[in-house]
């Protein structure tokens, strides 16, 4: 059984590869499995992991009142449903006014206990750090003010409040610089990814048929 | 000027040939580089290395197929580290699928370090609801994992009968290919406390840098090379440090072909 797995597995990689000559049957052919089974897994997940234990049978075992609570988020998600139906899709806007003041709730908090307070605290640093050695004291205060006129320039490049000029736009200018410098890091790592996904997908196929 | 205009036009197949050659000859001539490891892979190690034996770590398997070549490495590694310090490992995960996918490395590493389910560790499955899982677990584990992925009562096993929530779990390890790392960071480390480092795919990396500089995470191993880096700490070379060789020579290819086009581009710009 697994033996046949690893070759419609090793089937379907050089499938997809093929796209990379051209277009052809064999890449529609996977793309669209692809999608398929994406879809039947979502289906079965929503049913296995949520409605059925979470919704039915948290119902039937439960056996005060308490157990009625659960009539709200059903009758919460059959509205969600109701989307589909044009003359009636207002319905569906109940749950998801639900969710987002839910989600924004949650997030709120999140945003400002867990990012902007200790991103703000990160960013408040002595310019001039004192080490253990000189070339640790150079390197530490370097690191600190690149920091610090890093985080500046950025605000002011999207502070469109005032005009850009004098000071202020030479303060954007450097703001771009750091830009610039952090999507090239993001893009350099993101090439990196790609090649060791690559290199995963190889080494398997290499691995069947036992050259490595 | 004829050659200057291939240059700035190679077709895209040549390039794509080239990229695959050079990711495959360094794998099957099992080509060797020596790996330095970085602060923040050395940092991560660390956590784990400094904890007292028994202490309880917390992996998040918080990946699926898509990223599997960066993050397996990753996760076997911590893995070894965990019970060579003879450290309980509790193993969940957000994404359902990614739990099943993790389940062939975990019984590797556990057969080959001869750790004993329930007494070292414990598999508590998946369960949605992802960040009310998260921040539910602070209360009490069992309120969402009453039972482990094989509903087994999770009391009945021995390591378990002391561990009920965060203050009961010395390190959270998110590996993840998507947000779930930052979600634990921002709603798990900020408010109980806990210390946590990720192991992330290439592409969330950078957006995690921040959090190591503010000091919320211990550390970050990051794509294929920091997974090589903590298997060069742990001692064992898998998957991540035999695909460095390969990675590093389409790096130098990939640069080839940007320095190539643009020569290419603006001598021929330059000669119009």
């Amino acid at each position: 059984m697994n033996l046949i797995g690893t070759w419609i597995a090793v089937g379907l990689t050089i499938a997809i590869f093929s796209f990379l000559y051209r277009d052809n049957p064999l890449y529609k052919f996977a793309e669209h499995l692809y999608v398929g089974v994406s879809a039947g897994y979502w289906v079965i997940y929503v049913w296995a992991f949520d409605v059925k234990p979470m919704l039915i049978d948290e119902f039937l075992r439960q056996t005060g009142f308490e157990k009625w609570i659960l009539v709200i988020p059903a009758i919460f998600g059959v509205m969600m449903i109701m989307r589909w139906i044009s003359k009636i899709s207002w319905i569906s806007r109940w749950p998801i006014s639900f969710t987002v003041g839910m989600a924004a709730g949650l997030g709120i908090t999140a945003a400002v206990q867990g990012f902007i307070i200790p991103q703000i605290q990160g960013t408040l640093l002595p310019l001039v750090s004192i080490g253990a050695s000189p070339g640790q004291t150079f390197s530490q205060s370097l690191n600190n003010i690149c920091i610090f006129v890093g985080v500046v320039s950025v605000i002011l490049f999207f502070y469109f409040s005032i005009e850009h000029k004098g000071a202020v736009k030479i303060g954007s200018k450097v703001g771009i610089v750091f830009l610039m410098v952090g999507f090239g890091a993001s893009f350099g790592y993101t090439v990196m990814a790609r090649i060791s996904l690559l290199i995963g997908r190889l080494s398997f196929l290499l691995n069947v048929v036992g050259i490595r | 000027m004829k050659f200057l205009k291939l240059l700035s036009t190679i077709d895209r197949r040549i390039i794509y040939l080239a990229v695959g050659l050079v990711v495959i000859i360094p794998l099957v001539l099992k080509i060797k580089m020596p790996i330095r490891v970085s602060r923040e892979v050395e940092t991560a190690y660390e956590t784990i290395e400094n904890l007292p034996p028994g202490s309880v770590v917390l992996i998040s398997i918080d990946y699926d197929a898509t990223s599997a070549p960066e993050l397996t490495p990753m996760f076997r590694s911590v893995l070894r580290h965990c019970f060579r310090k003879d450290l309980k490992v509790l193993y969940t995960g957000q994404l359902a699928i990614g739990l099943p996918l993790a389940q062939y490395d975990l019984d590797m590493v556990t057969k080959e370090m001869n750790a004993v389910y329930g007494v070292d560790y414990v598999n508590l499955g998946y369960r949605p609801g992802g960040v009310a899982v998260m921040l539910g677990m602070g209360r009490e584990i069992r309120d969402f994992f009453a039972t482990d992925y094989k509903e087994v009562p999770i009391d009945s096993f021995p390591m378990m009968r002391t561990i009920h929530n965060y203050n009961d779990i010395a390190v959270i390890v998110s590996l993840a290919h998507g947000l779930s790392a930052e979600y634990w960071l921002q709603y798990v480390v900020s408010r109980f406390g806990i210390r946590m480092f990720a192991g992330v795919t290439g592409v969330v990396a950078p957006a995690l840098y921040p959090y190591l500089q503010a000091g919320q995470l211990t550390g970050i191993i990051g794509g294929l090379q920091g997974a090589a880096e903590y298997e060069t700490l742990v001692g064992k070379a898998e998957t991540g440090t035999f695909g460095m060789p390969a990675q590093s020579f389409a790096h130098l290819m990939i640069l080839f072909f940007i320095i190539l086009g643009n020569v290419g581009y603006f001598v021929l710009r330059r000669r119009q």
